[in-house]
């Protein structure tokens, strides 16, 4: 198995999850290359984080083969969650400790794991480093929960939401520890709800809704190409709006200042982002299924 | 680093993390030393306690009390402490995220014990020090019974940890735990003759509270710190040191296979 997806950071194959009968996870493949930083994205009680805690092995799977850094999350050992790092949705906890007493202490638990003045300056917390945890902000915190999960040199990084609640500036600062990171080859798996985060660290991406992955690809070119074909917008003289997605929207300009006889009245070419081609996905995916009550499993 | 170099090093920073909270340390670590306080000066008026009319044997009240108290002391050092302790600590995610690293729980429970101990050692040796020299109450010289304070002590903190351990999958939440667990520890305390003369309480009071650890742990703590005289104030006459022993060890026993079976990183499946 090894020997065969041995390229594979993170390789699953009909993976399911049910609670009292009801799927939370319904057939799931997933590939993520060693190196590669792959996003899941989904709507809250989609299943990402049921699927992820699977792969991390704090969960149970009622069928399905995961293979996490070749092995078997349900019988995993010590040794494989040292080359783990885990960001959790939630943290918190542990506020009596300061930052470098907190990473100090952790990083005792991994065979060969960072120094702990360099992740604490990769963080951006040298200032705080005497600091307890609990008087710290809730974004300096998560970055003590990245500091934890980064702290033992994982090859498998695991971030679940972990910009929920920053300021734009924290966040920026964020994705350039995550991008160095990736530079240094760490594999990252990474949930999210902010899509320009997605579009700005995965390489590609996949979208889950109901338990099922419903898109998956390289993150430019998520849902296809046809998703991401651009929009002409203009208004004619007599105020209608007009629309045309072409593939070359400089030709349908220039047709239209042509036709026209000038400039066309609020111009717009629009090229799909991210969100729009995911809501879309969800969008479609949602009107296909049978209108069944959600119910959230994260 | 090895389960065992890893479980020291847990220790250290469960005990400095346990000297830094505030409520731990006045409810847990205090709490045994006010209350011999509160005792000895509530009482003292009363004048020294006899095991009979006629008995030369006779102590102060802080004397009476502080086998007592160094009993409650170990008890809630080991179950409440660690009982609402780990359950803050499932419910806060702290044990979710030592479930995510290489820490062998084995490491973690030698930290939690090797915590209960050095806080058991340093509480039991302020509340002597503060029984000998601010409530004048003279210790034993014999070190006879100093050997039986000894193993009672490592007996009962043992089993009073485990217990603990076990207790902590109780509660659902952090909050929860200390309405779960203080009133089962309060209980004990009273009817195991911590805050009353358990001599004085009546059989049945007294047979309830042999079905469980703190009864014996105290009768062992009277049998290291009062005269041998006040052994006729025992329910059966006797210290019965074998029957402490026993107790304790049954009580051990079952703290250890009810944390075996019950301990999860996390709720697996919540």
């Amino acid at each position: 198995m090894m020997a065969q997806h041995g390229d594979l950071a993170v390789r699953v194959r009909g993976l399911r999850k049910e609670y009292g009968g009801v799927a939370a996870v319904d057939g799931i493949d997933l590939d993520v290359a060693r190196g590669e930083t792959f996003v899941l994205l989904g709507p809250n009680g989609a299943g990402k984080s049921t699927t992820v805690e699977i792969l991390e092995g704090y969960r149970s799977r009622s069928a399905g083969e995961v293979d996490v850094l070749g092995v078997d999350p349900a019988h995993a050992r010590l040794e494989w969650k040292a080359r783990l790092g885990i960001v959790l949705q939630s943290s918190g906890e542990a506020g009596v400790y300061t930052v470098r007493e907190q990473l100090a202490h952790f990083a005792s638990f991994y065979p060969r794991s960072r120094d702990v003045d360099e992740v604490i300056a990769a963080v951006g917390l040298e200032e705080k480093a005497t600091t307890r945890i609990a008087k710290l902000s809730g974004g300096q915190q998560r970055r003590v929960d990245v500091a934890l999960a980064i702290i033992g040199r994982p090859e498998l990084l695991f971030l679940d939401e972990p910009t929920t609640g920053f300021d734009p500036e924290a966040r920026r600062d964020f994705w350039a520890l995550i991008e160095g990171l990736k530079a240094e080859g760490t594999t990252i798996l990474l949930t999210t709800h902010y899509l320009e985060e997605a579009a700005r660290l995965a390489d590609r991406g996949g979208v889950i809704n109901h338990g099922r992955l419903i898109a998956v690809g390289h993150i430019n070119e998520l849902g296809g190409a046809e998703a991401r074909v651009p929009i002409v917008r203009w208004k004619d003289d007599d105020g209608a709006r007009h629309e045309r997605r072409t593939a070359r929207p400089a030709e349908v300009v220039t047709q239209l200042v042509q036709q026209l006889g000038g400039e066309p009245a609020e111009l717009e070419v629009i090229r799909p982002s991210l969100e729009d081609v995911y809501l879309n996905l969800v969008g479609a995916s949602n009107a296909s299924a049978a209108p069944e009550a959600e119910e959230e499993f994260a | 680093m090895s389960t065992m170099t890893l479980g020291l090093a847990r220790a250290r920073y469960e005990t400095k993390g346990y000297f830094r909270s505030p409520d731990t340390v006045f409810f847990t670590f205090l709490f045994p030393i006010v209350m011999l306080g509160i005792f000895t000066a509530a009482f003292s008026s009363l004048g020294d306690i006899r095991p009979g009319p006629t008995s030369a044997d006779h102590v102060s009240v802080g004397a009476y009390y502080l086998p007592g108290m160094l009993a409650a002391g170990v008890l809630l050092s080991g179950v409440q402490n660690l009982a609402v302790d780990i359950a803050g600590e499932k419910s806060d995610g702290t044990l979710k995220r030592l479930g995510g690293t290489p820490l062998s729980p084995v490491s973690y429970f030698v930290g939690k014990l090797c915590r209960v101990f050095a806080t058991g050692i340093l509480q039991a040796a302020l509340l002597l020090g503060v029984a000998r020299f601010v409530f004048g109450v003279a210790l034993p010289t014999e070190w006879s019974a100093w050997g039986t304070f000894a193993w009672v002590f490592v007996l009962g903190t043992v089993a009073s940890a485990l217990l603990g351990i076990a207790l902590s999958a109780l509660p659902r939440s952090s909050r929860s735990a200390t309405a779960v667990v203080v009133p089962i520890v309060l209980v004990l305390q009273f009817i195991s003759g911590v805050y009353l003369q358990f001599s004085v309480l009546p059989a049945w009071m007294q047979n309830l509270a042999s079905a469980f650890p703190l009864k014996w742990l105290a009768q062992g703590m009277r049998a290291a710190f009062l005269p041998d005289g006040f052994k006729a104030l025992e329910q059966h006459g006797g210290w019965e040191l074998g029957w402490v022993a026993l107790w304790l060890v049954a009580w051990l026993i079952v703290g250890l296979v009810v944390s075996r079976l019950t301990f999860r990183w996390i709720r697996r499946d919540a």
